[in-house]
């Protein structure tokens, strides 16, 4: 295994977000707080407690996916598209390095940066509301398998991607609106019946409610469930990478 | 000599049917400077990419130092440094950090001396906390071989490396190539400079239209593809060529004055005396004379129209 090319380039990466530090931490921290004065102080004064939860605890764990999710995907894939895009790639594929370094290196970067960006709003969270965290554990394994496995959706796209315009596509049009239909400003059994169905569709829905579990100990579906299916997806994301990597799809020609 | 890269039976279709490599076999040898000539689109760069690993085949085998590029690929690529065509940089790296991330790529422990040696060789030393975005272009190419040096190639592809350069840096560049190839690292290089490959390389590959059309000792092959050209003054200018002349297709510059003669300077019967005689008894007297090689650049484009 060549280790020092795969802490070569998650050196680099992570030297990137350094550089970019207004981009990559202090706008998700700003954008959370905003969430936090609307959705949490205006609206959340008029909610009551959900599940036994004041409304602006119950939101941070939905908050942190969010940012979790689309950090994920937005710095794996644009990780890989940035030397697609300006032909720098050349170097790393004439280089002697494995596709699962490559991968181990450019996910491991785009999943650290979410984990600390998570650990972050999770520490501006508490700034607002009280937190309890009941199962500290299980909430540090949905934050890294979430990062993860985001990261390899991230870096799928970066690969397919063949302009800005697409890189931003699969985000705006289905990963945002997932998550804001995913629970995480609300509990699925505020839904009328109908809708509560369709949201067992959305693969977010797990994701957020077995992260809030590990806070409060609650959730909409079980935590076996929501373990699974983000496992599921991991599994998901591995084989399309292995497929791209194995076939050279719009890597090498 | 045992070859450094051989490559055997290559060749390269792309999704869109497009034929770029047809059967290549092509043996580079230890230390040489191998200069890779063809017209553009002739399927050079496909060649390079395909051994460098950025091309994918479609069958054949290559190998480097003995190295499958396939099955072998870590040992066969840590061998090849490549210096691309176009000026491909991560804009918002330092110097520094990208030579260091490239010699890290390849899999070599951090060196430091060795990176400020090659910073140095290649007048980058002075800019090396400077971001490459900052960079002219001449700057940002002696950049792109610090990275493909950085961990020290023992094959050095160098893909039009002197494209859109100022004399200067040509020159030093064919100064550092010279003083690779005294370190035992083979050089590969494209040009289009025909004069570059004229004066470095030890052998002439000529490629077009996905096929290799002629390897040879750039010597040799100078020597008996070369024609000569004998120019004659003339003491007076002549209107027309006199048919008694016509035999030797001399050619008459405009005004006149000057007679050219081309020959082949292998033939046994080369004309050159007969012609002599033949002007004397024509009575054309001549001022001067002087022959003249002809040049690779006169090669290639031969060799190319022949082949279209």
């Amino acid at each position: 295994m060549n280790l020092r090319a795969v802490w070569a380039i998650y050196k680099m990466e992570m030297a990137r977000a350094f550089r970019t530090v207004l981009q990559s931490i202090v706008s998700p921290v700003i954008s959370t707080s905003l969430y936090f004065v609307v959705f949490g102080s205006a609206i959340g004064s008029r909610i009551t407690e959900i599940d036994g939860i004041s409304y602006g605890a119950f939101i941070v764990p939905g908050l942190i996916m969010l940012s979790l999710l689309t950090q994920s995907i937005s710095n794996a894939s644009f990780a890989i598209y940035f030397p697609k895009f300006v032909g720098s790639i050349y170097e790393l594929l004439s280089a002697p390095v494995s596709y699962l370094e490559i991968i181990i290196a450019y996910v491991g970067g785009a999943a650290t940066k979410s984990i600390i960006l998570g650990l972050i709003i999770l520490g501006t969270a508490s700034l607002f509301v009280p937190l309890t965290i009941e199962h500290p554990f299980w909430m540090l394994s949905f934050l890294v398998l979430t990062s993860v496995t985001f990261s390899l959706f991230g870096f799928i796209i970066g690969i397919w991607a063949g302009s800005f315009e697409q890189l931003q596509l699969v985000p705006l049009l289905i990963i945002t609106p997932l998550t804001f239909l995913g629970g995480s400003f609300y509990s699925i059994d505020m839904l009328p019946g109908t809708w509560r169905t369709v949201t067992l569709f959305n693969p977010v829905l797990y994701l957020v409610s077995g992260f809030r579990w590990s806070f409060y100990g609650k959730s909409d579906v079980s935590i076996g469930i929501s373990l699974g299916m983000t496992v599921v997806f991991l599994l998901i994301c591995i084989a399309i990478v292995a497929w791209i990597f194995r076939t050279g799809y719009r890597l090498r020609t | 000599m045992q070859s450094i890269i051989s490559i055997s039976g290559v060749t390269k279709t792309y999704a869109t049917g497009f034929k770029a490599l047809k059967e290549i076999n092509l043996d580079i040898e230890r230390g040489e400077i191998f200069a890779l000539l063809g017209p553009n689109g002739a399927g050079k760069t496909t060649l390079i990419s395909i051994v460098c690993g950025i091309v994918n085949r479609s069958s054949g085998t290559v190998s480097v130092d003995g190295h499958d590029i396939s099955r072998d690929y870590r040992a066969a690529r840590s061998l090849i440094g490549l210096v691309p065509q176009e000026l491909t940089i991560d804009a918002f790296e330092s110097v520094w950090a990208t030579v260091n991330y490239s010699r890290g790529l390849f899999g070599k422990p951090a060196d430091h001396a060795f990176v400020e040696k090659v910073l140095r060789d290649l007048s980058l030393w002075d800019k090396k906390d400077a971001k490459a975005i900052t960079l002219s272009g001449g700057m940002k190419r002696r950049l792109m071989i610090a990275k493909a040096l950085s961990h020290e190639p023992r094959v050095l592809f160098l893909d039009e490396p002197t494209a859109g350069v100022d004399v200067e840096l040509r020159q030093d560049m064919w100064a550092m190539v010279r003083r690779l190839r005294e370190d035992g690292v083979t050089i590969i290089l494209t040009t289009h400079y025909i004069e570059e490959a004229e004066a470095m390389a030890d052998r002439v590959g000529v490629i077009n239209r996905g096929e290799i059309v002629l390897v040879e000792d750039k010597v040799q092959l100078m020597r008996t593809l070369g024609r000569k050209r004998l120019l004659l003054e003339l003491r007076c200018p002549l209107a027309t060529v006199p048919e008694t002349l016509s035999r030797y297709a001399l050619e008459l510059s405009p005004d006149g004055d000057r007679l050219t003669y081309t020959y082949d300077n292998q033939s046994e019967r080369p004309g050159v005396a007969s012609l002599l005689r033949d002007l004397e008894t024509a009575g054309i007297q001549f001022r001067d004379i002087d022959t003249q090689n002809s040049s690779l650049e006169e090669i290639f484009v031969n060799l190319v129209r022949r082949d279209a």
